[in-house]
């Protein structure tokens, strides 16, 4: 538990120094994979790290006021949420450092679509406002599913430590509540079928329509680092438990692999669902599905 | 920073009232057969994300207006490429009162690929040879004040 432990986890692995490669890594298969379904070759293996360096070096727009330094703002606001929240993840066994739990985990996964959000409304871009106000009706339908899926396995097992829920053996209970997170994957990460928020064919680029250059280059950087983050909570809840640190580490990346793969494929074989069809999904289908997670649970903490 | 504009230039397609042939044209250049993401290109939807500015059409007076927002909506270091005849000649539509072409007229253009409508593959080309200049005009702005900046010589792309 001692400082250097922490320091390490938060800048080495999982944190920023593996987090960034594997953020560029997870958008290069996403987009790889989607080409591989459609028959093309599709981009060469350091395409997202040509396209964060071209775009840092493009025209910094000039924007003025209090409005122009939000929009700069919240980019930023997001990159390091997600790396926070990359940092969090127990992958290495019994590492030491800081010690976050479920929730804090929950909130900074949170605020990269909270600052997609103002970010929509703060540019002024009639797209930017739909596209926003499209997520935010998506994150109030997920996210109920998700913390549901979350309260479920932390239930199960007694626990909201990371660490601890890192340790103990998975029961079935868990792996109801780790197939809730995943239905909620493609929500939180604007994949089809529930790509709304960034719809090209409709809205354009939607709440990051204005944004050029490196605040651009920000934006990608978080969604990639969100990819990181999100697919690793899934991966270290799955993972089982192995004391040697490195093979912990391969079956966490391995699985991370795999399920962005699983992501990108169902992305590309589906077609972009109507919002309220999508709202109906998770409120009808996915809630009943995490209620009766969440009451089981509780049912077998009671009895136990 | 310069092999990396190189390697991936994103385009925003703008028609100036085309016919919409060089437009299927160019998103045939994207799909399946001919790839054009093996290049790092990609298709943008709003142009403050965008390299490369593709324009078709022979520049109705409607659009005019519009092209030209548009190009400035572009951040710096950008291209243009004239896709097709029209916006190169006017070509068929050439004295028509509704026009205000050639589109050379307006704003700079580096890469002409005439053609009625031309192939995916000239595209393409054209595409590639636009983002050479871009590279060649990040280096350019890089070392001179914008007042000084020499217009890199238009290509033509032979079809």
């Amino acid at each position: 538990m001692n400082i250097i432990t922490a320091l390490a986890r938060m800048l080495i692995f999982p944190g920023l120094l593996f987090a960034i490669p594997a953020a560029w890594f997870f958008l290069w298969v996403e987009r790889k994979a989607v080409a591989l379904m459609q028959g093309r070759i599709g981009p060469p293996f350091m395409q997202p790290f040509y396209d964060f360096i071209k775009l840092l070096g493009k025209d910094p727009p000039h924007r003025p006021g209090i409005a122009g330094m939000l929009m700069r703002v919240w980019p930023l606001i997001a990159v390091a949420s997600s790396a926070g929240a990359v940092g969090l993840l127990p992958v290495l066994p019994a590492s030491g450092g800081f010690e976050g739990d479920l929730i804090l985990l929950l909130a900074l996964l949170e605020v990269p679509s909270m600052c997609i959000i103002a970010a929509g409304f703060s540019s002024g871009s009639i797209f930017g406002e739909i596209g926003s106000a499209r997520e935010a009706v998506l994150s109030v339908s997920y996210n109920i599913v998700f913390l549901l899926a979350i309260l479920s396995i932390a239930a199960s097992q007694h626990t909201f430590s990371l660490e601890a829920l890192a340790l103990l053996p998975a029961t079935p209970l868990r792996w109801l509540g780790v197939l809730a997170l995943l239905v909620c994957l493609p929500a939180k990460l604007h994949l089809n079928p529930f790509s709304l928020p960034n719809a090209e064919q409709e809205i354009y680029s939607g709440p990051i329509t204005e944004y050029a250059g490196p605040e651009l280059a920000m934006w990608e950087l978080s969604h990639g680092l969100e990819w990181v983050a999100s697919v690793g909570l899934v991966a270290t809840l799955a993972a089982p438990y192995i004391a040697v640190w490195w093979i912990a580490a391969l079956i966490f990346v391995a699985l991370s692999f795999a399920i962005v793969l699983l992501l990108s494929v169902v992305a590309s074989a589906t077609a972009r669902l109507q919002i309220d069809t999508t709202v109906r999904f998770y409120w009808q289908c996915t809630l009943i599905f995490a209620v009766l997670a969440v009451a089981s649970a509780l049912f077998m903490r009671f009895r136990a | 920073m310069c092999y990396s504009r190189r390697r991936s230039p994103w385009l925003f397609h703008m028609n100036s009232g085309s016919c919409n042939g060089c437009d299927i044209e160019l998103i045939a250049s994207l799909t399946t057969r001919y790839d054009a993401e093996q290049l790092g290109v990609r298709h943008e939807g709003s142009p403050r994300h965008a390299d490369i500015l593709c324009i078709s059409g022979p520049v109705t007076c409607n659009s005019l207006a519009a092209v030209k927002t548009v190009y400035g909506q572009v951040y710096g270091p950008k291209a243009v490429v004239a896709i097709g005849s029209c916006p190169a000649s006017t070509n068929i539509f050439i004295n028509s009162r509704t026009l205000d072409g050639p589109l050379s007229k307006h704003i700079p253009v580096d890469v002409f690929v005439p053609g009625c409508p031309p192939r995916p593959d000239a595209i393409i080309l054209g595409i590639a040879k636009a983002a050479e200049i871009l590279a060649e005009r990040g280096l350019q702005e890089a070392s001179k004040p914008a007042t000084e900046l020499k217009a890199v010589k238009s290509v033509e792309v032979q079809p």
